[in-house]
């Protein structure tokens, strides 16, 4: 589909800030919605309103209906064994809350837990509080020169016998991509949980999780034209179902005494309380909006627009770019000399572009780094040539300005 | 944020001055974007650049994104400010802020809408507390250091 028809499904993008038109490249922050996400929001608020899983009435049969319906379409959508192993959470930070707290049982004082060096705080921050629990050790998969992981030191590192590996699948602040499939049978070979962050992934490629072979995948709805409020934790069955529910209350019980509770089957045993229901409609039309295009073609297009962008802001000088390589995902990272990234930050949003600065929530990378924080541009499908143009624009007379 | 700390004189505090009416004019003539951020850029080299010895965890005004440093003064009922930041146009805007409240009585600080101030300068929403540039927290800062015990 032509990107200019695209763009024309995303009423968000036609909008003027001053006396510039929006140039969104923050993406990898949130991607916008098109119309048919936000239709189908609509039209569950104005028509199916009602709680699932107490179809009383009929209402809420319907609701039922549409919002398991949705457990199928993301079964599909990542190539799921089966639809229990599809929980639906508030988002990717909630699910790795979820499976590191339902992990705790399982991990023994003087376990090790592996985390990417690049990970998204979200991917660090519940295993160190694992590992405060429990007594184990929270261990940096380390980076190379190209900021990608070390895969020498992560070989040497799994000897150790990792109780868990948790790895991106794409950094958020870099847009390198991890050999997940790979590195998840290393884990596995020494008995190791993988856990998968696959925000920035899922938008962008076709993830299919029995292929990684992974114990966990987490990922966003508001990062694949979704709505915000909604992710999914996929698990494989026998894993999910050994998880301590980290929420407990309605929904997720069989039977409750004050003596003793009996917890539900999967998937209910993880959803405890009124799900987002409306979010998860919104997330079902954004899969429908994903499968509708030509993926092949989409990720060629993503592909060659990022390595333009590269192109272009290299050409540009005075750029230094942060794990740059060609077949990084939806993202580049850059530094404007030795200007403070929020300064440029603040003089490109003057022009209406949207790009982030800042951590990128990955502290300990900018760490390795050894840089405070950078810019990041980020792109999705409906990001054009021009977007692109208009950024390199705006840099230079952030240039004229700063340097 | 400090209140003096051992290393800062008075007269270190008293020794900067701002002419607002002049600022104000040159922001009005301001054509565009750029020569706004240009004029901000060029105030915020008249602040004196901390020395690391200052730039401490406890001067620091939390909520920006860049790092952000101010001290106080309060000398003859007057309210004084050394402030510095490693983001060059924060620091402008931070100078911004001192224009309008350095030298000044609590009571007038008070009374000062900062809001009015930077819609007056053109800046419109740098203000906001929804910005990461921490401006709403350093005016917080800057307003709390000068209230009337």
């Amino acid at each position: 589909m032509d990107v200019n028809h695209l763009r024309e499904q995303f009423p968000a993008l036609a909008q003027t800030l001053g006396d510039y038109p929006l140039c969104y490249l923050d993406t990898a922050a949130t991607s916008q919605k098109p119309k048919q996400v936000l239709d189908a929001i609509n039209h569950y608020y104005q028509q199916d309103n009602a709680n699932v899983h107490r179809a009383a009435h009929q209402l809420s049969s319907r609701a039922t209906v549409n919002y398991e319906a949705v457990r199928d379409d993301v079964r599909d959508f990542i190539n799921a064994g089966q639809r229990e192993e599809i929980i639906f959470t508030h988002g990717t930070t909630e699910g790795i809350n979820m499976v590191a707290h339902g992990l705790t049982a399982q991990i023994d004082p003087g376990a090790t837990i592996l985390v990417d060096t690049a990970a998204h705080h979200a991917n660090l921050v519940p295993w160190q509080m694992l590992a405060l629990r429990t007594g184990a050790t929270v261990v940096p998969i380390p980076l190379d020169s190209h900021c990608r992981i070390d895969q020498q030191a992560y070989a040497q590192l799994l000897q150790q016998h990792p109780a868990i590996v948790a790895l991106s699948h794409v950094s958020n602040a870099l847009g390198t991509v991890n050999p997940v499939t790979q590195m998840a049978a290393q884990a596995k070979a020494v008995g190791a949980i993988t856990v998968i962050d696959g925000a920035q992934a899922i938008a962008h490629l076709t993830v299919d999780v029995q292929a990684i072979d992974c114990d966990f995948y987490l990922f966003s709805g508001h990062k694949m034209y979704g709505p915000t409020g909604v992710g999914i934790l996929y698990g494989k069955y026998a894993q999910l179902d050994r998880l301590t529910p980290l929420l407990t209350g309605g929904e997720m019980i069989k039977s409750v005494t004050f003596e003793a509770t009996e917890f539900n089957i999967l998937p209910n045993r993880l959803e405890a309380g009124t799900p987002p229901i409306s979010g998860v409609i919104g997330l079902g039309a954004a899969i429908k909006f994903i499968n509708q295009l030509d993926k092949a073609a989409m990720v060629k297009r993503e592909n060659e627009l990022l390595t333009y962008l590269q192109q272009r802001l290299l050409a540009l000088g005075d750029i230094t770019l942060y794990g740059a390589h060609d077949d990084n995902i939806g993202a580049v990272a850059f530094n404007l000399a030795d200007e403070h990234h929020q300064d440029v930050g603040i003089l490109l949003d003057q022009q209406g572009i949207a790009v982030r600065c800042g951590h990128h929530c990955a502290m300990p990378l900018m760490q390795s780094l050894n840089i405070k924080g950078c810019c990041r541009a980020s792109i999705g499908v409906y990001t054009n040539v021009e977007d692109i143009d208009r950024f390199i624009d705006g840099l230079i007379s952030v240039k004229e300005l700063l340097l | 944020m400090n209140s003096t700390s051992q290393f800062l004189s008075r007269d270190l505090f008293t020794a900067q001055t701002f002419d607002s009416e002049v600022i104000l004019a040159r922001f009005k003539q301001a054509a565009n974007w750029q020569e706004r951020y240009r004029e901000i850029m060029l105030l915020g080299k008249t602040l004196p650049k901390l020395d690391d010895m200052l730039r401490v965890e406890q001067a620091q005004v939390r909520g920006c994104e860049s790092n952000a440093w101010l001290y106080h003064a309060q000398i003859d009922d007057l309210h004084y400010y050394i402030a510095d930041s490693d983001a060059r146009i924060v620091k402008g805007l931070i100078a911004l802020l001192l224009a309008a409240t350095h030298g000044h009585s609590s009571e007038s600080i008070a009374a000062l809408d900062i809001n009015a101030y930077f819609d007056e300068l053109g800046l419109t929403g740098q203000l906001s507390p929804s910005r990461t540039n921490g401006l709403f927290a350093l005016a917080t800062a800057i307003k709390a250091a000068a209230k009337i015990p």
